[in-house]
């Protein structure tokens, strides 16, 4: 692997776990399809090859059976990082995720770790059919005992997960699906900020945006037209859900007195309701306008001839920022 | 003990037999009808039974299972049973006091649960569903841990690996899956240890046990799948869960079912070693169905005179798993009156321990919402707990100041 290699993030993912892998042989993968397909995205391919079916586990399509085992394994020492091939086939495993995997340590005072992987890509704009486009992260933010992160560029995607898989708490790992194929400069050399941090990508005065996995793009992208129409936005990648750095965002907010958070779920008891009081709270009397969110409706996700309606694009984006910025 | 066993049950049937006064019509209508729609299991199936200990106390030999047990041995398992017995009585009475919030008793299916927790050996792992206080016995975990969950004071509070034995599972069927993957680990391992995971005849229809069976049997995983159908969940019959006997489950998945006389301490050992010794010598998951039944209610909380019979669990009490062994063991000369006495001096010491350590229990620290969260930590329960810090301690200071 070269120092500074442009590369998709689904290589870097790859990469991510082979390094995993190498370094510590009680680390599985475990999922459907992940052998020698390589997982429908690809993303664990050739790890078989390499690392063995008793290490890249194929397993049967019953995803509380997959979650389940795997709690069972890191009982046994193991550190399974699992693959949900989409992010509306999570649910069967829902109930192990928060009934079991988030409560163990807990209820073994502390006795146990459970350090679990899961792993899902998730998120619209791929024009698939129903159940593969779905951004379920709140659901999972709002169970203590889980950490929930999510990368939105190859280095992230790369040292996140190493990250993740390394401690000892079990994290939810969303993949920003439509991201994959996305290339950006891994640098595996540089030490890579901790992984709850969240970091400004660009700087601003006027107006906070913050986005995290595939909305960061959108959210640089609405910033530079911005800076075109004289708006100077600052842009912060959350990166993790659970915890949320707020202390980052809080200066950022502080900074420029205006703040709108886009995600593409659905924006009703949504991650940005979260920022938003959050803020609110820290920093009322910075704030020059009330925090608004861009995000998805409080409907099924739409069939895809419709998702870009759904999803938060450029326009509506830009859009909030304008609305932000007249009060 | 046996007699104060029975005492126990009156004093705890007491407070039903007044409700099944009250309600002596809707209750009988509601057996009646049950009787009417319902497919017990047959007598045909009552013979699939392995068994090596009658009800009247008589051994009985099994082609497949035969046991050869030292006086000692049986003499263990007596006790093991009595005590147990003894400390779920006790648990239970706590509960009418008010010490415990819950108790899930045991009782009946004490041959089931020493049976197969003698079965196992030191380095095997337990996952146990909440009723499992006889194989958590067997296992030398402390009877007065078991109860902190139930007075509410932690979660499940042991350390799973200091006996193998996994906390109390309350969601049913999860464990299953839970033992499944621990076993696919002990095999990844090289290692020559078995997995055991408890369940009920109602979890059964839980697609966790169903997923259980598929994983255990395509990586051929040295589980067993120890299920106690204890003829009821709750107030729902065994024929409200399935229409085949459940150890034939296993055929489809492709590893062996056996049923076995789930109140006969003797067969319950038998089976469950031998299907241990298949998960040990890798050849796979082996589905064991102890046929037996709950006494008691299904929980402190439960009322059984709603949905069952008197009849029915007269006719159980008839098999009584203690009294058959202690038959035995007289019969053949291994116990007398001055062992018998002994055993139950050896109760009451038990009884009062159990009491005087669930008195003792003290209420977690406030502070204790917070520990164990995450075990690295986590920005928002640090802000959280120093939140809820400062909010405590603002009573103390206004009580300093007077306020
Ligand atoms: C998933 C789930 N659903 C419902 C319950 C409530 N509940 C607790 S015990 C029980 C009956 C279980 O019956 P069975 O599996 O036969 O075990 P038993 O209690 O008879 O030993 C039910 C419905 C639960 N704990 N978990």
């Amino acid at each position: 692997m070269a120092v500074h290699e442009k590369i998709t993030i689904a290589k870097a993912i790859n990469a991510s776990l082979r390094a995993s892998m190498e370094a510590d042989p009680k680390v599985l993968v475990m999922g459907e399809d992940v052998g020698k397909l390589g997982g429908v995205f690809r993303v664990t391919d050739g790890l078989q090859k390499d690392f063995g079916e008793d290490r890249v586990i194929d397993t049967p399509l019953a995803e509380s059976g997959i979650v389940g085992t795997a709690i069972g394994l890191a009982l046994r020492g193991y550190r399974p990082v699992v693959e949900i091939q989409f992010d509306g086939f999570v649910f069967p495993a829902y109930d192990q995720i928060v009934t079991q995997l988030a409560k163990m340590h807990a209820r073994a005072l502390g006795k146990v770790k459970m350090p679990v992987v899961i792993r899902i890509p998730y998120g619209g704009g791929i024009g698939a059919v129903e159940h593969h486009s779905e951004s379920p992260e709140s659901l999972f933010a709002h169970v203590a005992g889980l950490k929930i992160v999510t990368p939105s560029n190859s280095s992230d995607a790369y040292w996140m997960l190493q990250q993740a898989i390394a401690g000892d708490d079990p994290v939810i790992y969303f993949e920003p699906k439509r991201r994959y194929h996305d290339k950006s400069r891994l640098d595996t050399e540089s030490i890579p900020d901790p992984l709850h941090k969240a970091r400004v990508t660009r700087t601003g005065s006027d107006l906070t945006l913050v986005g995290y996995g595939p909305m960061v793009k959108v959210c640089e992208d609405a910033a530079k037209v911005a800076a075109e129409e004289g708006k100077s936005v600052e842009v912060v990648d959350l990166r993790s859900i659970s915890p949320i750095d707020f202390d980052t965002v809080q200066s950022s907010v502080e900074k420029t007195g205006r703040l709108v958070v886009v995600h593409e779920a659905p924006v009703f008891f949504g991650s940005g309701a979260e920022i938003a009081a959050r803020i609110t709270e820290r920093s009322f009397y910075h704030l020059e306008a009330p925090v608004l969110r861009v995000g998805g409706f409080h409907a099924p996700y739409p069939p895809s001839r419709l998702e870009d309606e759904y999803l938060p694009g450029l326009d509506r984006v830009l859009d909030a920022v304008d609305r932000a910025l007249a009060y | 003990m046996t007699v104060e066993g029975t005492a126990e049950r009156k004093t705890a049937r007491g407070g039903s037999k007044r409700t099944t006064a009250k309600k002596a019509s809707p209750a009988k209508k509601e057996t009646q009808s049950r009787a009417r729609n319902s497919a017990r299991p047959d007598q045909a199936e009552h013979d699939q039974l392995v068994q090596l200990l009658t009800p009247e106390g008589e051994r009985v030999e099994h082609p497949e299972y035969a046991i050869d047990l030292s006086p000692e041995e049986l003499r263990g398992l007596y006790r093991d049973m009595v005590l147990t017995r003894r400390f779920d009585a006790e648990a239970t009475t706590l509960q009418r006091q008010g010490e415990l919030g819950l108790w899930a008793s045991l009782l009946g299916q004490e041959a089931a649960q020493i049976g197969s927790g003698r079965a196992l050996r030191d380095d095997d792992y337990v996952f146990p569903t909440y009723r499992e206080h006889g194989v958590a016995w067997c296992r030398g975990v402390d009877p007065t841990n078991l109860l902190g969950m139930f007075r509410g004071v932690n979660n499940g509070g042991w350390d799973p690996n200091s006996n193998n034995f996994h906390l109390y599972t309350i969601v049913i069927g999860s464990q299953t899956l839970h033992a499944t993957g621990y076993a696919m680990g002990v095999q990844k391992d090289g290692a020559d240890s078995a997995v055991i995971a408890y369940f009920g005849d109602g979890a059964s229809s839980q697609g966790d046990v169903a997923e259980s069976f598929t994983f255990s049997a395509v990586y051929n995983a040295p589980v067993v799948f120890f299920c106690q159908n204890n003829q009821w969940a709750i107030s729902e019959p065994t024929e409200k869960q399935t229409r085949v006997p459940l150890y034939q489950r296993a055929q489809g998945f492709g590893f062996p079912g056996v049923r076995v006389d789930g109140n006969d301490v003797l067969a319950c050992l038998a089976v469950t070693k031998a299907a241990l010794e298949r998960a040990r010598t890798g050849q796979g998951p082996t589905l064991v169905e102890a046929f037996t039944y709950r006494m008691g209610a299904h929980t402190t909380s439960d009322d059984p005179t709603r949905y069952r019979a008197d009849e029915e669990r007269l006719a159980w009490e008839a098999k009584d798993p203690i009294l058959r062994l202690r038959k035995y063991l007289e019969a053949e000369g291994i116990v007398d009156d001055a062992y018998l006495a002994a055993i139950d001096e050896e109760s009451e010491t038990l009884g009062k321990r159990v009491r005087d350590a669930v008195r003792a229990m003290p209420d977690p620290d406030h502070m204790a919402i917070f520990e164990n969260v995450y075990a690295d930590g986590h920005a928002l329960v640090d802000e959280e707990r120093a939140q809820f810090a400062a909010y405590q301690a603002s009573f103390a200071d206004a009580a300093a100041e007077g306020n």
